[in-house]
């Protein structure tokens, strides 16, 4: 038997497959394996989109958000009615007629079909500055015979007549952002306190562990309120939005100061780590080079867990009058709309901002859990 | 196991320390105290307080003093039981707060139970029938316990009771026994009401620790001493309950420590949308009318309550791991 023969007939020792994951790098591997997770994978679109509207918030919402009309009052959320009365495609809405019963005193809207406003793509509405930089009054819907404000009411109106899905759309971009905001100051300190902690060991790690289980057994709910509680009346909404953005990172950071401070001891005792000093690496060379690459995945997948935690925390302060107030739009500041029986029985349609804290939340822990999966593609 | 103990009373008196120390910074944070609420409201209202008389009540309620001697005379009554008066109702506070802490506990004590209870066959049963239709049901009801904040999972649940079935399920008791001295007919009417809010408290704490517990039994069940049970013949339950949930139990019962603290943060915003008769409502006033006693002292408790609650969780953990009572841990 020749030796072609031979080799032919035993499969060979290392597949193709086998050879492609032996030579990737870490990126790839990370990446391969975040694949695999779907859920992950359609959470992570999901975020991305929410993103989006949070940076083209002005450009979505159709109406000015802050603009109040009385005779507006909790009208319904109104349907688009998608063919016109020939039959044919002509998106449109109905010019609402506004009526008060003289019994209850309560308006009535009722949709005047005569009266038919044709949706646009791209069309005029009030002016803004896209990114705060380039000012323009396109929006991505609008009608194209009257204003907007007058007929488009797809998610209703409030108590003020500000119509609920512009609001919307900017809340989703004050909550978003301070939930980044708020984890990164969660960051610093926890990298800074876990880094510590883990690298110095000793009296000073006991310390910080200690703080952080003082800190864990105390319910926190009524400190914030406290600490919320504190902030002046007086001051402006940039400055009240900083001072919350800075009660919920208080939160955050003992479970990533926990993360850090476990990848630091895992890592000191690493045979790779070992090499390094023993090859005569310098200090600053084995934390960037050779530390920093193998727990940032961690950390990446330890922040999008803690991201939701600050939205909820956000949303309930605001929720319950501590947080942000009005004229801040935030998911939690239009939740406080609704928060009573009588509101709820009269607009239910105000719970809609529910909605995108929920599947954000949702979506945030799945993203969290396939990166914190795929953050040890060895495993 | 005695110094495991010390070391946890320790913690716990530190923790108690940090509490009277934080809670009485936030209180002292807002700008103007008291009185100058008192004039504003006296303003309004239509009569006004001179400042020399202003300068008089500062005096009678020790508020011109320093921060330091406020804070140690605070601490002293504390340690005296005594916890001042509220300057809102002027009444003490003990006696504004009344009922409500009792309450207050019993609706956590309550949640608490109710998570345990339903988490841990949940849990093993998750594991056990992992990918079945039960499995999926209960993850995705997991799942809506994680996603949805309490406060509006509360909300949600009122608007539903007032729909679906037109009724007010907040509130801890009808309106006949709201006043009521305590009666076998007021417990009743307790009962009856509990349950809703004390199952919306429990949902987040049920999901999580099903998470853990499902997680945790599924590591063990692959361990080759459950193939060696089954393989000598054991009975399935037995099999299960008596080794692999066991060894599950452990990192569950660690949880039970912060588990705590959750559930009272979350009976005070669920007691403000529910309106029960807690301290949730009460705390959450006297914070915006800067009723500094009163609102510190609800802290206070909440938070002297959550570190006894913890640290007698801290004694079951050593009675279910061993090797906590050996003294091999920690």
């Amino acid at each position: 038997m020749s030796a072609t023969a031979l080799d032919a007939a035993t499969p060979p020792l290392v597949t193709e497959a086998e050879t492609r994951v032996a030579v990737a790098t870490q990126r790839q591997l990370i990446w391969w394996r975040f694949r695999k997770h779907r859920l992950a994978v359609v959470s992570g679109i999901i975020v991305l989109v929410f993103y989006a509207v949070a940076a083209f918030a002005d450009f979505i919402a159709y109406a000015e958000p802050f603009d109040t009309e009385a005779s507006r009052s909790y009208i319904p959320p109104q349907p688009i009615h998608w063919f016109d009365a020939q039959g044919h495609f002509h998106p449109q809405v109905y010019a609402l007629k506004g009526k008060r019963d003289l019994r209850t005193f309560k308006l009535s809207y009722a949709p005047d079909p005569s009266e038919p406003r044709d949706l646009a793509l791209f069309a005029h509405g009030f002016r803004y500055r896209l990114f705060g930089l380039f000012p323009t009054d396109i929006h991505l819907l609008g009608v194209s015979n009257g204003r907007a404000t007058d007929a488009l009411f797809l998610f209703g109106t409030d108590q003020l007549g500000r119509d609920v899905f512009s609001r919307l759309v900017l809340a989703t971009r004050t909550s978003l952002t301070i939930g980044l905001v708020g984890v990164t100051l969660s960051l610093v300190l926890g990298v800074l306190l876990g880094g510590i902690s883990g690298l110095l060991g000793g009296w000073v790690d006991t310390i910080v562990q200690r703080i952080i289980e003082i800190l864990r057994s105390i319910p926190t709910i009524p400190l914030w309120m406290g600490l919320a509680a504190a902030i002046p009346t007086s001051w402006s909404p940039e400055q009240v939005y900083f001072a919350i953005t800075v009660i919920i990172s208080l939160i955050g950071w003992t479970e990533l100061a926990r993360v850090v401070r476990g990848r630091f001891l895992a890592l000191r005792e690493e045979d790779f780590i070992t090499a390094a000093v023993l090859a005569g690496a310098s200090h600053m060379r084995i934390i960037f080079k050779h530390m920093v690459p193998s727990f940032l995945s961690h950390i990446i997948a330890a922040i999008s867990l803690a991201l939701p935690a600050m939205i909820i925390s956000e949303t309930t302060l605001s929720f319950l009058g501590l947080g942000l107030r009005p004229p801040a739009i935030s998911w939690g500041v239009m939740l406080q709309d609704a928060q009573n029986l009588e509101t709820l029985a009269l607009a239910p349609w105000l719970l809609v901002a529910a909605v995108p804290v929920i599947i954000v939340i949702l979506a945030f822990n799945f993203l969290g859990d396939g990166l914190r999966d795929a953050a040890d593609p060895y495993g | 196991m005695l110094a495991y103990l010390a070391r946890r009373l320790l913690l716990a008196v530190i923790t108690l320390w940090a509490i009277t120390v934080v809670t009485f910074i936030i209180l002292q944070l807002p700008p103007g105290d008291f009185v100058d609420a008192y004039v504003a409201q006296a303003s309004a209202m239509g009569s006004a307080i001179s400042a020399a008389e202003a300068a008089a009540l500062r005096h009678a309620y020790g508020l011109d003093q320093s921060y330091l001697v406020q804070y140690m005379k605070w601490l002293n009554l504390i340690m005296h039981g005594q916890f001042g008066e509220s300057f809102e109702y002027s009444r003490p506070v003990t006696e504004v707060i009344g009922d409500r802490l009792w309450l207050t506990i019993l609706l956590s004590f309550a949640a608490i139970i109710v998570t345990w209870v339903l988490a841990l066959p949940i849990g093993i049963y998750s594991a056990v029938r992992q990918y079945s239709t039960g499995d999926y049901v209960f993850t995705f009801i997991g799942f809506i316990g994680l996603a949805v904040p309490s406060f509006l999972l509360a909300l949600i649940v009122m608007y539903l009771g007032l729909r679906l079935f037109n009724v007010n399920l907040g509130g801890l008791f009808s309106a006949q026994y709201q006043l009521a001295p305590w009666s076998w007919g007021k417990l009743l009417d307790l009962m009856k009401h509990l349950p809703v809010p004390m199952l919306i408290l429990a949902l987040p704490g049920i999901a999580q620790l099903v998470r853990i517990m499902r997680a945790n039994l599924l590591d063990e069940l692959r361990r080759p001493y459950v193939v060696t049970a089954r393989a000598r013949g054991l009975a399935e339950h037995r099999v299960i309950l008596k080794y692999p949930v066991r060894a599950a139990l452990n990192p569950f019962a660690s949880t039970i420590g912060y588990l705590l603290p959750y559930t009272v943060s979350g009976s005070i915003i669920i007691s403000v949308v529910l309106s029960l008769p807690t301290v949730g409502p009460l705390l959450l006033h006297s914070l915006i009318s800067q009723d500094m006693l009163l609102g510190s002292t609800i802290i206070l408790l909440l938070g002297f309550l959550t570190v006894i609650g913890t640290l007698l969780s801290d004694l079951l953990l050593m009675w279910i791991d061993p090797r906590i009572r050996a003294g091999q841990l920690r």
